[in-house]
């Protein structure tokens, strides 16, 4: 048997509860942590040219990082969605509100250290999520999407039109400022590579932490039965609103990483309400309630259009670009409704289908 | 003997309606510590929504509610489980998606203060409370003999083990009034007898004060120390099962006129 | 005074060709619980087909016909593959999965046809020049012909639709069902039958409200996106209800208009977008349901 749970005891409940009980688990999660922190940046950019058909350089900026950025967002709409119950279309106003508080404290506070640009984008942008999420205390369901709907819509207008937010410039392109660490500067992939690595690795060890806890069963609570979660005890209002809160931070830390390290720039067309359903897609593809999956989903969808594009390539030479560009419309609209017919949980519940299977093999039963 | 403690719960002339239907009429009955009380009545009797205004999910248009003495009438279903009210429900209401070590968790929701940063990085009193609880739920597990179904989703256990979930959450969270709905609705003979002996042992080992609602005469004569009985919305009848198995008016309610 | 005048009818007009969208969800959601944001879409391809066909030299009331038959051969399909397997689950599930079809459908339609966007010209094709109405001019009031004829077509149809509901048997259905799967199924009634006729009605309607958009704003990808602006009006009218969808249109139509003509001076401009939805939000907080839908009360 490869994949052994039985035989595993814990001889406290402190080990049960352990993140990671499972010795084969966190061997798993361990090559994941050295691969990325270690392997990645030591691994020489010749010999990786020869492997694969993109730059190492490329790899980092433009496929890690927006990886690890999307599944940050995508945690964060799952926290809330998946957990909590609560159905947002606007995760993208949230993380627009993150890139641009981000921008103007590192703009406006030039003596603000970056960790603290972080910080505070991921604040700001949990008031304005605590503040869109009141709605949540008298209606759910539909009518709290519809909602959040609003949120997008009157978030991206404010941002468009007030300039002091904007910084007066709608259309143009508003350049981020460097970053610096402790005098150093972070402007190589590798090191915006690092650097996102490290804040979704923090963030993701405290959000498994939290679903774990007092707080994520209160929310699943909400999500299971939310009138008799409050028969109970639970507080709708206060943890509704946390949900909003917590989510929206994670929401705009991702924003003001795609701002700093994926784009540079900060433009509010990059957060329409089409980013919203995307995120929405990766979080139901990859497994709602799953913190695992948060990371699936933003991987498939990540990787799509880049296995579309070989495939296509493969067989066919050249496509037109709009024959691609509707291939992937449809190839994810397919998966959303092909995953909540044959596996609500995703991407991750069939992860976990698999390491059943495992447990058995080589046995059949 | 009870009768000489102070109530534990107090409803005074209870009323409400629902559209045009009056549920309750003008309804008073009190709780008192370590009894188990029964409410009985035939269906649509208001039962259930005597119950669901006891916990605030209803606000009552006529009455008082006291709790321990003081006045909860009007309060939020939350507000009044922090004052000490547990309760399983007619349909069950588990958390489907939650394993069964979760659900009784839940139970210690109120009795759990860790912040919330405390709880992200689970350290210090995160960590401490989460173990403490943990050993208070597992007690309770052991004390119903659902061991082996702890880390089963809620939602996939049989019927009746899944009214004994429900039983458990409310244990769990160490109530001064436990409210039971029909606690051994749809089960057969051997089921109710074993949710009979806990609720039994609830309230003789563990002292607790039970009110509850059943149809099972058998359980209910068994086990109550008290009967309130309830038709139409109106209180009929009300003493110990002896009484109440012979008075005219709870057989009237129950079985019709007598043809003479 | 007759700016206002103007303005307002401007808006009400507009009002009610997003009620025609709207009543394309308060069908679905009527029948079968869900709330179909693929709505959306489904305009977008119908009005592409129809659209299509003409340019391929098709009589407008052939490529009518063709199109809708092509609609009602779209809704059979989704019911059978989309919606069937998914009967039993939580709404939100249905919801999501429209979600995932409006993308598919998007996709699907742009990849059959194309992705250029496709003037429909109300003249040749409605005969009706998109000029401002001679009779109205007299009074003073600037009122294009176009907008008159779309909002006649879409009052039509929504007094049709409530006839259909109110006096047909079918319609009698179709209320059943939209109350009750589980008792209408034991009083006999064919649910999927009624399933497919409510979306095919829904198809028609998008077909409908595809042609009149479509000659307003090109068919193009955005048209899908008319869906957005429906939502608000389903929001101050109650999901299920018919009158609200038609009150609500007018509602969020006029306050659209006048909102942006009188207001967006003041804030920058481009209210427009996000208005309706504020409106709603404010109705929602003091009626969660809208103004004609129906309670969900919540037994325990």
């Amino acid at each position: 048997m490869i994949y052994r749970e039985c035989g595993v005891f814990k001889p406290t409940y402190a080990k049960d509860m352990a993140i990671f009980p499972i010795p084969l688990d966190r061997w798993g999660i361990g090559v994941i942590l050295f691969v990325a922190f270690i392997v990645v940046p030591v691994f020489p950019s010749g010999l990786w040219d020869k492997i694969l058909p993109w730059s190492k350089d490329y790899c980092l900026s433009s496929i890690f990082v927006l990886f690890l950025i999307y599944s940050l967002a995508t945690l964060g709409l799952n926290l809330l969605t998946g957990y909590a119950g609560q159905l947002s279309l606007g995760h993208a106003a949230f993380m627009a509100v993150g890139a641009y508080a981000g921008y103007n404290l590192s703009a406006r506070l030039e003596w603000l250290p970056l960790p603290l640009v972080f910080l505070g984008a991921g604040l700001v942008t949990a008031a304005v999520g605590l503040l869109f999420g009141i709605p949540s205390l008298r209606i759910k369901g539909f009518y709290l999407a519809v909602a959040t709907l609003a949120a997008q819509f009157t978030i991206e207008w404010v941002i468009a039109h007030v300039s002091w937010i904007s910084g007066g410039s709608v259309l143009g392109t508003i350049d981020t400022p460097p970053m610096k660490i402790l005098g150093r500067s972070i402007d190589t992939p590798l090191e915006k590579y690092l650097l996102t690595l490290f804040v979704v690795v923090v963030l993701t060890i405290f959000a498994k932490n939290i679903v774990r806890s007092k707080i994520g069963r209160a929310w699943m609570s909400i999500r299971d039965m939310d009138v008799a979660s409050e028969i109970i005890g639970v507080s709708q209002f206060r943890y509704k609103l946390l949900a909003f809160a917590v989510s929206s931070f994670y929401a705009g830390v991702a924003g003001a990483l795609i701002a700093f390290c994926y784009l540079g720039s900060v433009q509010i067309n990059e957060f329409e309400l089409l980013l919203s359903f995307w995120i929405l897609g990766m979080c139901i593809i990859g497994g709602m309630g799953s913190i695992l999956g948060s990371f699936l989903g933003a991987g498939f969808i990540v990787l799509l259009p880049i296995f579309i594009n070989q495939v296509v390539r493969m067989t066919s030479g050249v496509m037109p670009s709009d024959f691609l560009s509707n291939l992937e419309l449809m190839i994810f609209g397919g998966m959303i409704i092909f995953f909540l017919i044959v596996e609500p949980f995703g991407l991750a519940r069939l992860w976990m289908t698999i390491k059943d299977k495992l447990r058995l093999w080589p046995f059949p039963y | 003997m009870n009768q000489k403690k102070e109530p534990l719960l107090q409803m005074e002339d209870i009323s409400i309606s629902f559209g045009g239907l009056k549920a309750l009429n003008e309804v008073s009955l009190e709780v008192y510590p370590e009894e188990i009380m029964a409410i009985i009545g035939p269906n649509g009797a208001g039962k259930t929504t005597l119950l669901n205004i006891i916990n605030g999910f209803y606000k009552p248009d006529e009455g008082r509610i006291l709790f321990e003495g003081k006045d909860r009438t009007r309060m939020h279903p939350d507000h009044v489980a922090a004052l000490g009210i547990a309760r399983t429900f007619q349909n069950i209401a588990l958390f489907r998606g939650m394993s069964v070590l979760d659900n009784i968790m839940m139970g210690r929701h109120l009795h759990m203060n860790a912040g919330f940063f405390s709880q992200g990085f689970f350290w210090g009193l995160g960590q401490k409370e989460e173990i403490k609880h943990r050993e208070a739920v597992e007690w309770v597990i052991d004390w119903l003999e659902i061991e082996n179904i702890r880390k089963s989703p809620a939602g996939m256990l049989p019927y009746g083990l899944q009214k004994r979930v429900e039983l458990g959450r409310a244990l769990a969270a160490e109530p001064k009034l436990l409210l039971l709905d029909e606690p051994t609705a749809g089960m057969n003979l051997e089921e109710k007898e074993d949710i009979a002996r806990f609720i039994l042992d609830a309230n003789e080992e563990l002292d607790y004060t039970i009110a509850l609602i059943e149809h099972d005469m058998g359980v209910v004569m068994d086990i109550c120390d008290r009967i309130v009985v309830l038709d139409f919305g109106n209180k009929i009848a009300e003493g110990p099962p002896d009484e109440i198995k012979a008075n005219p008016k709870v057989i009237k309610a129950y079985l019709g006129e007598a043809e003479d | 005074m007759t700016f206002f005048i103007e303005v307002t009818i401007s808006g009400l007009l507009a009002g009610i060709m997003y009620s025609l969208v709207a009543l394309g969800f308060v069908m679905i959601f009527k029948a079968s619980g869900v709330f179909n944001f693929a709505q959306g879409a489904m305009v977008l391809f119908a009005a592409l087909t129809f659209v299509r066909f003409l340019e391929m030299g098709m009589w407008v009331w052939a490529a009518f016909v063709v199109t809708l038959v092509a609609m009602i051969v779209l809704a059979t399909a989704i019911e059978w593959i989309v919606l069937r397997p998914l009967v039993a689950r939580p709404p939100i599930i249905l919801f999501m999965a429209t979600i995932g079809l409006s993308f598919f459908l998007e996709g699907f339609g742009q990849g059959i046809w194309d992705n250029q966007v496709h003037g429909l010209d109300c003249e040749s094709v409605l005969g009706i020049p998109d000029i401002p109405a001679g009779w109205l001019m007299e009074k003073g009031l600037m009122i294009s012909q176009f907008d008159l004829l779309a909002a006649a077509v879409a009052a039509v149809s929504v007094v049709l639709l409530v006839l259909f509901f109110q006096k047909t048997r079918t319609g009698r259905a179709l209320r059943a069902v939209s109350d009750d799967h589980e008792a209408s199924l034991s009083v006999g009634i064919p649910l999927r039958w009624i399933w497919g006729i409510t979306w095919a009605i829904a198809g028609l309607i998008a077909l409908v409200a595809g042609i009149l958009w479509g000659t307003r704003l090109g068919v193009q990808y955005s048209l899908s996106m008319v869906v957005l602006k429906a939502l608000p009006v389903i929001i101050l009218g109650g999901f299920d209800s018919i009158p609200g969808a038609i009150i609500g249109g007018l509602i969020i139509g006029s306050a659209e208009k006048l909102g942006e003509v009188y207001l967006g001076d003041y804030v920058g401009g481009g209210i427009e977008n996000f208005l309706p939805y504020l409106l709603a939000m404010v109705f929602l907080w003091f009626r969660p349901y809208g103004l004609f839908g129906r309670e969900i009360i919540e037994r325990v």
